[in-house]
């Protein structure tokens, strides 16, 4: 089988009068399961990495392969395309749509994908809720609830079309220790439980430890080549 | 499909007073419109219509559209002959009582024949050239909007026969005659008869108030010495705007100039043409004027919106989507404005009917006139289609922008 992720040389650079380079000639293969913690200090292109395996943004070289598929050629709708059934995004900051209800707001991507019913969409968002203990806030808007509650709404709807695949940029990054842990645990749940992969950018040694694995960069680069499995 | 439609209105609602300012924008520019475009139109078909009432049709006269070809230039095979003098023409249609007969057999509607010379009338010592108009009155009742014209007397009092005349009001006043006066009509050609006044009339058109006399036919005749002549045949049809089409039939027929109302009138109606450019330009400015609200806001929300315009982004949105999410915002705004435009319009041009005022000419009692509105589908459905346009290109800009936005860029700045 395919790895989910398989990157070769992956470099991005900003254009600019001095050319910055965000992320340099990464190598690196992601397998099913995996709990994977990238860390370095700020500005290392922890965050770049992530947008890049994303398909948020486009690398300047090397190649992208996820589920087999290179990258290099797909057009944007097809980049969309990936996004929304392989990839599930969780910010640092919850970013749900605030006019829409929580339950709206996990059905979105279900809706854009169109393949459920509106009964089966209802049933799945509800159920997605409640495993993540928000079967009483359904109906609320984003902000009649906590930081910690909004953080498990944006995992829910990144699981909303049950991708293999949650890319995490600092999920905890503004959440106090309870919440955080709260999360952590969620996440590796997905990981454990249902066999999903989590790639979570953080800069919590705590969480990064708990890690199955850990991708250290450091100016752009892969800090060590254990990292690198 | 439906999804997009759902966040676009959320968008839209999300922003209350500027979606009101931005929709009756949209709703003054359509009622306006609409309003501005009946009345332009209620004007030209009123001024059309008196047009139409008060021509004949088709006019057909005693004369042709080219030069007569002259016996000569038959004679003699050459290429131009000098100082070659007209043969005399006689004047009038030739053989009238076939030429009324053929045109009876085809022509839908109703035909009058007269025939018009010049002469002088005298009274009190008092001359006025007028146009003397020999018609046959039961004919004339049927195809002229004179009829309806009178303040005394009427074309039936022409027709117990006898040496009488109708003259409109003013001809009168300035004769210093009155009904039942004996006039003295002299022709161009020094005949000289006393006529009655029977009738007057006022059309409006002092040209006509002051310079025409109808008489019998028969008087006409003699006055201008030409027995069993005449040199008009006045068409009323029942549809005018097949006036041309009768005409050129009429034309190629009897060989005479047969002159429909709209080519008589063409510069008349030319202008209506240019009036009408003028109107629709100055509507199409209102609304563009409407379209600029409508891409102030849509902007104001793309920028708001950017964070949301990531979210859906990074949740696996196109961009079409995204050009399609505020593009569709864009004509939400130009429907909903479009829809209470219509509503503003008809109660404009319901209250524009209702208006009232009153025309009073120097000695004319007073008529009440209202706007003339004409009232039509069309346009509603053009001020709201146009309303929609601009709609979709002021939506269009700024959803083209939302979409082209870089999610990383957004996410980075919110980080």
């Amino acid at each position: 089988m395919n790895p989910l992720i398989e990157t070769v040389g992956l470099t991005r650079v900003l254009p600019a009068a001095v050319p910055v380079t965000l992320v340099q000639d990464i190598t690196l293969t992601i397998g099913a399961s995996e709990f994977v913690a990238i860390t370095g200090p700020s500005g290392s292109g922890k965050s770049s990495l992530l947008y890049l395996l994303g398909l948020l943004d486009k690398p300047s070289a090397g190649t992208l392969t996820i589920e087999g598929r290179d990258t290099a050629g797909l057009s944007e709708r097809e980049r969309a395309g990936i996004r929304l059934e392989t990839l599930g995004f969780v910010f640092q900051f919850h970013f749900l749509l605030p006019e829409f209800t929580v339950r709206e707001n996990v059905e979105i991507p279900m809706r854009r994908l169109g393949r459920l019913g509106a009964t089966a969409m209802r049933e799945r968002s509800t159920e997605l809720l409640s495993t993540l203990g928000l079967a009483d806030h359904l109906d609320k808007r984003p902000d009649q609830l906590s930081g910690g509650q909004r953080q498990r709404v944006a995992v829910a709807r990144a699981l909303a079309n049950d991708p293999p695949l949650i890319l995490a940029d600092e999920p905890t990054g503004s959440l106090d220790s309870k919440n955080s842990e709260q999360v952590f645990v969620i996440l590796d749940a997905l990981v454990r439980e249902r066999g999903k992969t989590v790639i979570a950018v953080t800069h919590d040694t705590e969480i990064a430890a708990r890690a199955s694995r850990r991708i250290n960069l450091v100016d752009g680069r892969l800090a060590d080549r254990w990292a690198a499995g | 499909m439906r999804l997009i439609l759902a966040l676009a209105l959320t968008h839209i609602r999300g922003r209350g007073r500027q979606t009101l300012v931005a929709v009756i924008g949209v709703a003054l520019g359509v009622g306006f419109s609409i309003a501005m475009a009946a009345l332009m139109q209620g004007g030209e078909d009123d001024f059309v219509a008196r047009l139409v009432d008060t021509m004949p049709h088709v006019d057909i006269t005693d004369e042709y559209r080219n030069a007569r070809r002259q016996p000569a230039q038959d004679a003699f095979a050459v290429v131009h002959i000098a100082g070659l003098r007209p043969k005399d023409d006689r004047r009038g249609i030739l053989n009238p009582t076939e030429a009324v007969a053929m045109l009876r057999a085809w022509v839908p509607g109703r035909l009058a024949l007269s025939l018009k010379t010049q002469g002088v009338v005298r009274y009190s010592g008092r001359d006025v050239g007028i146009g003397i108009i020999g018609i046959e009155p039961r004919g004339e009742m049927k195809v002229s909007s004179l009829a309806k014209d009178f303040r005394q007397g009427s074309f039936t009092s022409l027709i117990a026969g006898g040496n009488n005349i109708i003259v409109g009001d003013r001809l009168a006043q300035r004769l210093g005659a009155e009904l039942g006066a004996t006039v003295t009509v002299v022709s161009s050609t020094g005949q000289s008869r006393a006529f009655k006044i029977v009738g007057l009339f006022h059309t409006g058109t002092t040209a006509r108030d002051e310079g025409e006399g109808y008489v019998l036919l028969k008087n006409a005749q003699i006055l201008s010495e030409r027995p069993n002549a005449i040199n008009e045949i006045r068409l009323k049809l029942d549809d005018p705007a097949a006036a041309p089409q009768v005409a050129r039939r009429a034309e190629a027929q009897l060989g005479y100039k047969a002159m429909a109302w709209q080519e008589a009138n063409e510069s008349l109606l030319q202008a209506l043409v240019i009036r009408n450019v003028i109107m629709y330009t100055v509507v199409g400015a209102i609304l563009l004027v409407a379209g600029f609200g409508i891409f102030n806001i849509i902007s104001t929300i793309t920028h708001e919106k950017a964070r949301d315009i990531a979210i859906l982004k990074s949740l696996g949105f196109t961009e079409t989507d995204m050009r399609r999410l505020f593009l569709l915002e864009g004509m939400a705004l130009g429907a909903g404005g479009s829809l209470i435009g219509w509503a503003f319009g008809f109660l404009l041009c319901l209250a524009l009917s209702l208006v009232r005022f009153e025309l009073s000419g120097a000695s004319v009692a007073q008529e009440i006139t209202r706007l003339p509105l004409a009232w039509s589908i069309w346009h509603y459905l053009i001020a709201a289609g146009f309303a929609l346009v601009s709609a979709g290109v002021a939506g269009y800009l700024p959803a083209r922008q939302a979409a082209r936005l870089n999610p990383v860029d957004i996410i980075r700045g919110a980080t």
